[in-house]
């Protein structure tokens, strides 16, 4: 390295000198633009969250094939495309999220990120900015698509979709960072963001829409974490649930949402164990 | 004087879950414009102190002032004010080195530009090159360009130079110097005794938790005695040497530690000469912050052994 002009190192700026001072959109820009250049140079991750989705819809149009949709008023494609858009929050969001706050945390960057200017919430929203808004352009992708070319009705409630999907990032984001809380390595991430993908698909409509479900299994369903989100995004794009139902599951999704936060806040690791 | 602090450090102690106590009573202040060094060997605690200084970690006990405030619960107002290298690592390996520093940038108010602060290290033909194919040395630098990205009025610089070769060390040394020169808090924590004793205005030596001795470097030293050493012949008993030497031998082995190395020195040449005594490998030297610092150690394996003794009974 080369000898430094001493105008280069001199004097330290002292709080006087009114230096403009990072907002919080300066810092969740500059970590976003940072995550966003990982998530498009990890193939794995982008091709998991890109395709894998849309793999998805297809087998789930295959196993519905075989089940009565009856009383659900939905098409098969109508099911499996809003199941689609449940795997892309559980895939997109969550999977790959859990492995980039893992990442992150083993890398020793959301230490650093510590000794700088960033609060801990920013450091945490910045990281899931990417991922979160990656789906959220997808899922609208698959929308305009299915309505486009797959005869699916247009959103009946798109306030009711919106909100749905907007609660379902933010819950699957903090689920994430609690997940990665118990990972130790991004490859063990594989397997503690399991359980939460099985109930998930499962339990919370994915696979076969709640209502196609008896009524006792499906009152217990409504209680998982993603179910409320699901049912949101399910009624918002092809009607149905109103009044208290929609009241029921927007309430879930929000408990279970307060909760995800506080578990963050209580359990969420910034460096590896020693 | 005691306004001019601007890290105060009281009984500070950090204790981990599983019991170990890594700080254990650490108390020492630096002033604006100081040089400070913290030296140790691997495992002393000085890691573990610097972390509760930069407000990454709460103290178990006793209180951390950086600029007036508490690093850890009032973060907000420190953080521009203060530039981290931490120990190791940090980046995320499929970044490029100008992207990284893009990244802090955005995190850090009045940051110097990429390539201002690539300069400043020596990195600019290496920004578009990705972090996990630089080499060790070249992370340490890349680290100290992003603690210094916002002209900081305190650094922190944990091991700055572990990995550098030779030259990156002086280059790193002269930066360093040139940030104190211009009126920048420094504290940094090191194992290579010849950085703290080249660089620091003051330094403390840690061992196992505690700090043993604090003070300039010629302070430090002047604690310790000096050391005569030489090899009697076959047929000299070391009986024979005058007691006031106080001599400890080793077999034909030799060593006498005094606070008055002159007058000690012509008295055993003195004997050496009336005697016709040939002495041997002779050697006597000053005390010197590597003996300072070897002494602290020594100590602490010996207390180790002593209680391992105990366990065994």
């Amino acid at each position: 390295m080369s000898t430094v002009s001493t105008g280069e190192t001199e004097s330290p700026r002292s709080r006087e000198t009114g230096v403009r001072t990072t907002t919080t959109g300066d810092r969740l820009k500059a970590l976003g633009r940072a995550e966003f250049s990982l998530l498009v140079r990890n193939r794995t991750a982008l091709f998991t969250a890109l395709f894998v989705p849309l793999g998805m819809i297809v087998a789930i149009r295959e196993s519905l094939g075989r089940i009565d949709l009856g009383d659900t008023g939905f098409s098969v494609i109508e099911a499996s495309m809003t199941g689609g858009i449940g795997m892309v929050l559980v895939m997109a969001v969550y999977g790959s999220l859990t492995s980039a706050y893992t990442a992150r945390r083993e890398e020793l960057v959301l230490k650093r990120l510590r000794t700088m200017e960033a609060s801990d919430r920013e450091i945490l929203v910045g990281t899931a900015l990417p991922a979160a808004g990656l789906a959220f352009v997808q899922s609208a992708v698959m929308i305009a698509a299915a309505v486009a070319f797959l005869d699916v009705r247009a959103p009946r409630q798109p306030v009711v979709l919106v909100g749905g999907l907007l609660i379902g990032l933010v819950l699957l984001s903090a689920l994430a960072a609690v997940t990665s809380a118990f990972t130790r390595t991004v490859e063990s991430a594989q397997i503690t963001s399991m359980p939460l993908f099985m109930i998930s698909v499962v339990g919370s409509g994915l696979f076969v829409p709640l209502e196609a479900l008896p009524d006792r299994v499906a009152s217990l369903c409504e209680l998982l974490p993603v179910t409320g989100a699901m049912t949101l995004i399910r009624a918002g794009w092809l009607g149905g649930a109103e009044g208290n139902d929609l009241l029921g599951a927007a309430l879930s999704a929000l408990v279970w949402t307060i909760l995800s936060v506080f578990a963050v806040q209580r359990w969420f690791r910034w460096e590896p164990r020693r | 004087m005691m306004n001019d602090a601007v890290i105060e450090v009281e009984e500070l102690r950090r204790a981990y879950a599983g019991g170990f106590t890594a700080v254990d009573g650490v108390s020492f202040s630096v002033a604006r414009g100081e040089l400070f060094a913290l030296l140790g060997t691997n495992g002393a605690g000085k890691t573990s102190t610097v972390e509760l200084l930069e407000g990454l970690a709460r103290p178990s006990g006793g209180t951390v002032r950086v600029l007036g405030h508490d690093p850890y619960t009032e973060r907000r107002s420190v953080r521009p004010r203060m530039g981290v290298m931490l120990q190791e690592g940090g980046f995320p390996s499929d970044l490029t080195v100008a992207e990284t520093v893009r990244m802090c940038a955005g995190c850090t108010s009045g940051a110097r530009a990429t390539q201002e602060a690539l300069d400043l290290v020596g990195l600019t033909e290496r920004s578009g090159v990705r972090v996990k194919q630089l080499s060790g040395g070249e992370k340490r630098r890349l680290d100290l360009a992003l603690a210094l990205l916002g002209r900081p009025e305190v650094l922190f610089l944990d091991e700055p130079t572990t990995g550098l070769d030779a030259e990156g060390r002086r280059d790193t040394w002269e930066l360093v110097r040139e940030l104190r020169d211009g009126g920048t808090t420094v504290l940094l924590t090191t194992h290579y005794l010849e950085e703290a004793e080249s660089l620091a205005d003051r330094l403390a030596i840690m061992h196992r938790g505690r700090i043993d001795v604090t003070g300039t470097p010629a302070e430090v030293t002047a604690t310790r005695p000096a050391r005569i050493r030489f090899v009697l012949p076959e047929d000299v008993p070391a009986g024979r040497l005058p007691l006031s030497l106080r001599a400890a031998a080793d077999g034909r082995a030799v060593e006498i530690r005094t606070q008055r190395l002159q007058r000690d020195l012509s008295e055993l040449l003195r004997w050496a000469e009336e005697s016709n005594v040939e002495l041997g490998a002779l050697d006597a030297r000053s005390a010197s912050l590597e003996e300072a610092f070897l002494d602290i150690a020594a100590r602490g394996a010996e207390t180790v052994e002593a209680v391992e003794t105990v366990d065994a009974r």
